[in-house]
């Protein structure tokens, strides 16, 4: 298992548990459980059962014929944009709300960028009676209010985070530190294969449903065992872990993580961590981000909020820095592109972070026999602002 | 001897230890501030390096954080105001900053130079114990610059052994679950945790932080502990007084009550 978390809590050398030790208790018990309660019969049960009613899986593979046609290959789309509330972020909430129920906790405290992870936090609370708060920067409340509203019609408590840039990270910060300040009674539930060891594991093994499915539905769809290519693009890397679990160490399956280029890499206002990131410390865990040469953390840009993340998981470093995955970009204007092509194509609104993995369609050389899956983590509604605005030009 | 070990052989109760971000509220401020503390009868202080990302702190250094950022601190710039300070003061000095500066500025050269200028501790409050005793202890010891740790009240009895263990200078006890400057005064769960911490009769000297902020805190701390560590209630003090000498004094002497 080349590329699963060791002991330590490392992917290589990334991961890890930077905490403060006001944390170390509350981590450790973490540490020590989230195994044990994920593997138990009770949890699986109650885990897939929500799944399957509530959430509403398995999504499907769908062999997208026209798009197929496009690029002269075989593309299948994993449908994470028809879960309830409208990404793959639900599954991991799901299991994670379980988690917490089971190590007694009462409290659910959450960060939440562009708002997706917010609302299926709140999702989540709602449906099992649990007090949510949710931290968001001010920015993104101001830019995000329908899914600020959302959450609130969902019973959970949105906090303007004025720290900072008062964007994710800052978000994030805040909720580290609602958790020092309330450790005794309050679970975090992190969106991302971000934070401190066992978080990333943890989150990585929630969203591993989608490869499981890819894997059944590939082999009906096609007979095939395994895809050649699975597309994902990456923020903090939830989708992409997911996409990627079942097949990571079979290296025969081509992994192409995607990361938002804003207006070019080379532009001062990108996303493109594993091009312009260093190895660091962000939101405990040792990974690539993007920062000065004093070791400050920049603020990254993307058309995406959900992919405005200044570090990326460390299982996504590790993957990058073995060279087990390729790592492309798409910028703004790519991935508007690419959203436009799949709605005339297909049908089909996509979130604009899965416009990003659907852009490098256009980067790779396909042979006509290959089987492609993207992973399409969302779905268009939350963007529609966005798109609106550049119709004229992309239609 | 470090001087860090030398404060706490001859001194034994009432220690304060004051804290204040490098750069806030001016940029050039840091050493006369220094002076000022030693002048004004503090037994020891911690500059803090500013962080993007301070995430066990409260809004006060927050902002101050942010602040000196903005002024333009940087770990360079810190160790350049701090070059000849060792002509001017001889009170033990400790810097506190988050790993990842430290990091890029490569921890092994970052202690050589505190090693260089006269720095006598670091208090780096997200490494982990593990990692240090891995990583790091032997560059430490080799330059003989003291890595501090912090206890919370959630810390087990068999950790507070090993930090206990893995120190030799003192341990910073964390008043409260909670971020800096929270807090203010002590309630009765708070009172029995110092206790139970001071019963172990631990290697190292205690130094109680978090939530102290006036003389009478301050005072109840140094029943339990060594002495006592004053923060955010000192950033905040500088910040309203642009002259660093009365600001200085004046908090000193509250704090004390005198």
């Amino acid at each position: 298992m080349k590329y699963q978390v060791d002991e330590r809590g490392y992917y290589g050398n990334f991961g890890g548990a930077y905490i403060p030790e006001l944390l170390f208790k509350n981590i450790e018990t973490l540490k020590d459980n989230y195994l044990k309660i994920i593997e138990s019969d009770s949890f699986q049960k109650e885990y897939k059962r929500l799944l399957q009613q509530y959430v509403g899986r398995p999504t499907p593979l769908y062999p997208a014929k026209r798009l197929s046609e496009k690029y002269n290959t075989n593309i299948f789309l994993k449908r994470e944009d028809l879960t309830h509330t409208g990404a793959h972020k639900i599954n991991n909430t799901i299991g994670q709300i379980l988690i917490a129920k089971a190590l007694g906790k009462t409290r659910i405290i959450a960060e939440t960028g562009a708002g997706q992870h917010g609302v299926a936090t709140a999702t989540v609370c709602a449906l099992m009676g649990m007090e949510c708060v949710v931290y968001m920067g001010k920015i993104d409340v101001e830019r995000q209010m329908p899914n600020v509203r959302k959450m609130q019609m969902l019973g959970a408590k949105v906090e303007p985070v004025i720290s900072g840039s008062m964007t994710l990270k800052d978000a994030t910060n805040e909720a580290i530190r609602d958790w020092i300040n309330n450790a005794e009674n309050t679970f975090y539930i992190i969106g991302s294969v971000v934070g401190p060891h066992p978080y990333p594991d943890m989150v990585a093994r929630l969203q591993s449903v989608i490869s499981e499915e890819i894997k059944v539905q590939l082999k009906e769809l096609t007979g095939k065992d395994k895809p050649d290519y699975i597309i994902a693009c990456v923020g903090g890397g939830s989708n992409a872990a997911g996409a990627y679990y079942h097949f990571v160490e079979d290296e025969s399956v081509k992994l192409i993580s995607v990361e938002a280029a804003g207006h070019g890499v080379d532009s001062g206002e990108s996303a493109a961590t594993t091009v312009l990131g260093k190895v660091g410390v962000i939101h405990s865990s040792k990974t690539l981000l993007m920062q000065t040469d004093d070791g400050q953390i920049i603020e990254p840009y993307s058309i995406s909020a959900g992919l405005d993340y200044p570090g990326i998981g460390p299982f996504h470093a590790h993957l990058f820095e073995t060279k087990r995955a390729t790592v492309l970009n798409a910028t703004d204007k790519e991935a508007l592109t690419a959203a436009f092509m799949l709605t005339k194509l297909e049908g089909i609104i996509p979130a604009l972070e899965s416009s990003h993995a659907l852009a490098a369609l256009e980067k790779i050389k396909f042979q006509k026999d290959d089987v492609v899956v993207v992973s399409l983590s969302g779905r268009g509604d939350k963007d529609m602002e966005t798109y609106l605005k550049y119709i004229d030009t992309y239609k | 001897m470090n001087r860090i070990n030398a404060l706490f052989q001859k001194k034994k109760k009432d220690i304060l230890s004051i804290y204040f971000t490098a750069g806030h509220p001016k940029l050039n401020q840091t050493a006369v501030i220094i002076k000022e503390l030693e002048a004004s009868g503090v037994d020891l202080i911690e500059v803090g390096m500013p962080f993007s990302d301070p995430v066990a702190d409260g809004l006060v250094i927050q902002q101050s954080s942010a602040k000196a950022l903005e002024n333009g601190m940087t770990v360079n710039l810190l160790f350049e105001q701090l070059e000849s300070i060792r002509k001017e003061v001889s009170i033990p000095l400790i810097l506190m900053g988050y790993y990842n500066p430290i990091m890029q500025y490569g921890v092994e050269r970052f202690i050589e130079k505190c090693s260089n200028i006269g720095i006598d501790g670091v208090i780096i409050p997200d490494l982990p114990l593990f990692e240090y005793k891995l990583h790091y202890k032997e560059i430490f010891d080799k330059h003989n610059i003291k890595c501090i740790f912090l206890v919370g009240p959630d810390t087990t009895d068999e950790r507070v052994r090993e930090i206990d263990n893995s120190s030799d200078s003192f341990i910073y006890v964390v008043s409260s679950s909670a971020t800096t400057g929270i807090k203010t005064g002590f309630s009765d769960s708070q009172i029995s945790y110092f206790a139970r911490i001071a019963a172990f009769k631990l290697k190292n000297p205690i130094l109680i932080g978090f939530g102290i902020s006036d003389n009478s805190t301050y005072s109840k701390a140094c029943e339990y502990a060594n002495g006592a560590i004053i923060g955010s209630a000192f950033v905040k003090a500088v910040s309203a007084d642009p002259n660093v000498h009365t600001s200085v004094t004046k908090f000193i002497s509250a704090i004390k009550g005198k």
